[in-house]
């Protein structure tokens, strides 16, 4: 308990001065999972939409798929991830292993899923409402989508945010395809694993604590938009 | 009201051998007419006897099994562009109510300053200024479907389906809906709207097409329609028996 107590005070004396070194992967982990979730929500929307909108062969197939794949366990992808990557790997040419690019991309495969099918139940709702309405107006498909992505801005905000809090709480993707490496792939998840495992647990604890932060912002916003969504969803 | 309409070319609507089947079931069987400018057409019927699918299926928001629809006009473009539906649940977008007027204006490619014009006309005309900046979500049943009709009224169609819009509305709401739909139908807008309110029926129709389980009984001019209809469902209804 002594040691906790001392870790704490130590954690948050690093806090208060700003640490560059804690700063640093700080800055890199949100660096990493925003870029991730925006290249995330750019193609799981649009999965999402012509999922909810069109019927092809095979479509139900590709759902039940994403659904399984929104608890794809993240070491895993790390791992394929890596293999694809690696020196011999079909991506290797690319030379991107062991770079925050590496990374950006492991957690994109982790989370695109997610979004994909979370966003499909809300494109598929607002499509059951709009539908005849967007037809009778004559709207073509691209109206149809910018109408719904804009009815639908607060629902997938929150499909947006679950997805960050997936991207920037997972360890192994990361550590895998990233490296860990001090000044280049160490993000807060890393680092924490580092730092335990070498005796420091100031370090890690001061991340800990700003990685909990970040988590409960996120769900904070999740709860707040849901709040909004509610008043002015008639 | 600057949207008198002149030189319509859509009607008439020929509708012939018109069939509609869903999983097996016979939800529509043959049937055919004419609807010509006569002003309001009224597709009268009890809950179930298929007047929403022979909407849409006029409207072109379903297909048909069988038969076909045609207009006067025959560019499949005019056709499209010169007609407007309003539904039973009032659809309208999570945005302010001029904002949802404004959205259909400019989807049919009007520029800002007519957007303007013909908003403020269609929130004075629907008796909504005052509402204009709310949420449209929020607003009452009643608020809700003449918000619903001033913007089927934005983009001046010549023929504007109506599909039960005052099924859940109360009487002076559904008063008011009915002065505009008469104020439309004076301005030469052809209405062909579907009610199971058989006293709604007789204050507006100037036709009546009576459907029962899927077929069309009757077609005729109101004022026979009411005080001699043929068929004995048809009679039974505008008697006020329950129809099964």
């Amino acid at each position: 308990m002594q040691n906790f107590q001392a870790a704490f005070a130590n954690a948050l004396q690093m806090l208060r001065a700003g640490d560059p070194l804690l700063m640093e992967s700080v800055v890199l982990s949100l660096q990493v999972s925003l870029t991730a979730v925006l290249l995330a929500g750019l193609v799981g929307f649009l999965v999402g939409a012509v999922l909810a909108m069109t019927r092809f062969p095979g479509r139900q197939f590709i759902s039940v798929l994403l659904n399984a794949l929104m608890g794809l366990p993240p070491v895993v992808v790390g791992l394929a991830v890596y293999m694809l990557l690696s020196r011999s790997g079909p991506l290797g040419a690319w030379g991107l292993l062991f770079s925050p690019e590496a990374m950006i991309i492991a957690q994109w495969v982790l989370i695109t899923p997610l979004i994909a099918a979370l966003s499909k139940q809300v494109f598929e709702e607002l499509y059951a409402e709009y539908s005849e309405l967007l037809k009778s107006l004559g709207a073509n498909k691209r109206v149809v989508l910018a109408t719904l992505m804009w009815e639908g801005r607060l629902s997938l905000t929150v499909v947006l945010l679950a997805g960050f809090g997936r991207a920037i709480s997972e360890v192994g993707a990361v550590l895998i395809v990233g490296g860990n490496i001090v000044h280049h792939t160490r993000v807060m998840t890393t680092a924490i694993a580092l730092e335990t495992a070498k005796g420091n647990l100031s370090i890690a604890l001061a991340l800990g604590i700003i990685l909990i932060f970040l988590a409960c912002l996120v769900n904070a916003l999740i709860s707040v938009s849901n709040l909004y969504l509610n008043r002015f969803s008639g | 009201m600057d949207h008198r309409i002149v030189n319509p070319t859509l009607m008439p609507l020929t509708v012939n051998g018109l069939s509609l089947i869903r999983n097996q079931r016979q939800l529509l069987s043959d049937i055919s007419f004419t609807l010509n400018n006569e002003q309001v057409s009224v597709v009268l019927g009890a809950n179930g006897a298929g007047k929403t699918l022979l909407l849409k299926l006029c409207h072109g928001l379903i297909q048909p099994s069988k038969g076909e629809i045609s207009w006067g006009e025959k560019d499949p473009k005019q056709i499209a562009e010169k007609q407007a539906m309003v539904f039973q649940r009032p659809v309208l977008l999570k945005r302010s109510a001029a904002d949802n007027i404004n959205y259909v204006l400019k989807l049919k490619g009007f520029d800002k300053r007519q957007r303007q014009q013909k908003m403020q006309q269609c929130l004075e005309l629907t008796g909504l200024t005052h509402l204009k900046n709310r949420p449209a979500r929020v607003l009452s049943g009643g608020e809700q479907q003449r918000l619903a009709l001033a913007r089927a009224w934005a983009i001046q169609p010549e023929v504007l389906f109506l599909d039960e819009i005052t099924a859940n509305l109360d009487p002076s709401a559904t008063a008011l809906v009915e002065q505009l739909i008469e104020l439309f139908a004076a301005s030469g807008v052809k209405i062909i709207m579907t009610t199971h309110d058989l006293n709604q029926a007789k204050r507006l129709a100037d036709e009546v097409l009576f459907l029962h389980q899927g077929r069309l009984l009757e077609h005729n001019s109101a004022k026979p329609f009411f005080e001699a209809a043929e068929q004995p469902a048809a009679k039974a209804f505008v008697r006020g028996e329950l129809l099964w």
